[in-house]
């Protein structure tokens, strides 16, 4: 399957406060832009893959949206491995017209945890609530402080990660957060759940993101402008609770990076750019490693010296990011990688030919890779 | 502000009422002796639905541990900083859990001793650093 289908369009909504907008009229705004990019009819959609907003659960949410479209879609639904949902539903959108179950498919996503609620990231975990066991945010710090006493990894090295894809998102008209960052300012933000400071924690956004799928004849046959090629994509699983993961500082991104390079054909030196799914430092740090990279526990040495900002070896998450252009769960990534391989990044990798993008989900539970190229 | 106690199941009581009793306890597979905590019906090894609740020794050592600067419940505004810490017992099960004495310098690996300890009425599991 490797290249022999697109992302033919992409489309996003304004990033930020979107108040009493709702899920469903935010997909709905993405996916007209992403139709519009694309240059294509709504009447050629024929899938609709959609995940489930995590903040405020809706049964059969896909059909809701599909009917708010006036789509009658041949496979369509919800999928819930949280922020590893999009570029799975890309994987199985591309496996789906493979299969000839459909031939065009919008993939998309909206959440409004800025406006709306966010007990979904601060509830107690069952019953260690009676230990003051509450938040997601607390599962990567322990994670994290693992990753440091385990391998000597420094504050400062986390920052370095921080301070790159802050300025990226500087950088973008689009992101929702546009303060540059220094490493000592990092250093000087204050912890929220210790080793974790506010600065490796991302930004809490409503917005939605829409991206076409279709196989690259179509695209052809239906005069699409700039499609992208998709090279591979993999995914991984594990536990569902941070504690019972048998080593806490390896996560499933290494088996679902192995099986997107072997559709590629290729391996991480091939790479030009990287967009990690930044929701917490920490995940960008064991991603990088789980991916092969760098081996495990030297991620911290890895990123110093610039190496993951604009003009580095690897370049990361150059519009900004969970951390910086929005803190929607990740199909903002697989937009910038779209857009570096069109050549219409505001952070423009000069000749750049290829693109990992990793997404994920829950507490580094779900993860899902997608590799784009010429 | 109500504090937040377990909600113990048909499942979970017994581990609770054991705590209460000054013992903590784990649940071990009859088939396959793998050992577990959080309760579960099944052993998440051999699937087996035959196990007995085990009295654990008490002894473990520290895998991680945050110290929380915010409170993300109210009855814990006035504890901050607090720790939350990752331990395993020396039979093998994981627990959350709190360390009592964390001047003592929380670090990986370090060796815990169990210190049951009263919380609004609920036994709780908490260890100490040996």
């Amino acid at each position: 399957m490797r290249g022999k289908y697109v992302i033919a369009g992409i489309g996003h909504t304004k990033f930020g406060r979107l108040p009493g907008r709702g899920t469903v009229s935010m997909n709905v705004e993405a996916c007209r832009n992403a139709l519009a990019d694309a240059g294509i009819e709504k009447s050629a959609v024929d899938a609709l893959f959609v995940k489930v907003p995590t903040s405020k659960y809706s049964s059969m949410y896909g059909q809701t949206l599909a009917e708010a479209m006036r789509l009658q879609p041949k496979v369509g639904g919800v999928w819930d491995q949280g922020g590893a949902t999009n570029i799975s539903m890309i994987s199985f959108a591309c496996m789906a017209i493979d299969a000839g179950q459909c031939e065009v498919a919008i993939v998309c996503l909206a959440d409004d945890p800025k406006t709306g609620t966010r007990q979904a990231y601060e509830k107690a975990w069952g019953d260690d609530g009676a230990y003051g066991w509450f938040s997601v945010a607390a599962g990567y710090g322990l994670t994290m402080q693992r990753h440091m006493a385990e391998y000597g990894t420094k504050p400062e090295q986390f920052g370095e990660i921080a301070v790159a894809v802050r300025n990226h998102g500087a950088n973008n008209p689009h992101a929702a957060l546009r303060v540059p960052l220094t490493l000592d300012k990092y250093m000087e933000s204050p912890f929220i759940i210790e080793p974790l400071r506010r600065d490796d924690i991302c930004l809490v956004s409503d917005g939605a993101a829409a991206v076409v799928v279709m196989s690259e004849t179509r695209a052809r046959e239906l005069g699409v402008k700039a499609p992208v090629k998709i090279l591979g994509f993999g995914q991984g699983q594990t536990s569902y609770d941070v504690p019972l993961r048998p080593v806490l500082t390896e996560t499933m991104a290494k088996a679902s990076a192995q099986t997107a390079f072997k559709m590629a054909g290729l391996a991480p030196k091939d790479i030009d750019i990287a967009q990690i799914y930044d929701c917490y430092t920490i995940a960008v740090m064991m991603t990088l490693e789980d991916y092969g990279f760098c081996k495990k526990g030297e991620g911290g040495k890895w990123v110093e010296g610039g190496r993951v900002a604009a003009g580095g070896e690897l370049p990361i998450n150059t519009s900004g990011g969970l951390l910086s252009e929005t803190g929607m769960p990740g199909l903002q990534l697989v937009m910038e990688g779209v857009r570096q391989m069109r050549g219409t990044s505001v952070n423009q990798v000069k000749d750049a030919e290829t693109c990992v993008v990793s997404n994920q989900g829950g507490i580094m539970t779900t993860h899902s890779t997608l590799i784009l190229g010429h | 502000m109500s504090f937040p106690l377990p909600e113990p199941t048909p499942l979970s009581q017994p581990y609770w009422d054991a705590l209460k009793q000054g013992r903590l306890t784990f649940q071990r597979c009859r088939k396959c002796s793998h050992s577990w905590l959080p309760p579960r019906a099944e052993c998440p090894e051999c699937l087996a639905a035959e196990w007995d609740w085990t009295q654990a020794s008490g002894k473990g050592r520290v895998i991680s541990w945050v110290i929380y600067h915010h409170a993300y419940h109210e009855a814990f505004r006035e504890r901050l900083p607090y720790n939350v810490t990752l331990v395993e017992l020396d039979e093998g099960p994981r627990l959350i859990t709190n360390i009592v004495n964390p001047d003592a310098g929380i670090a990986a690996e370090k060796p815990v001793t169990l210190q049951i300890e009263d919380e609004h009425g609920v036994a709780l599991a908490r260890f100490a650093l040996t």
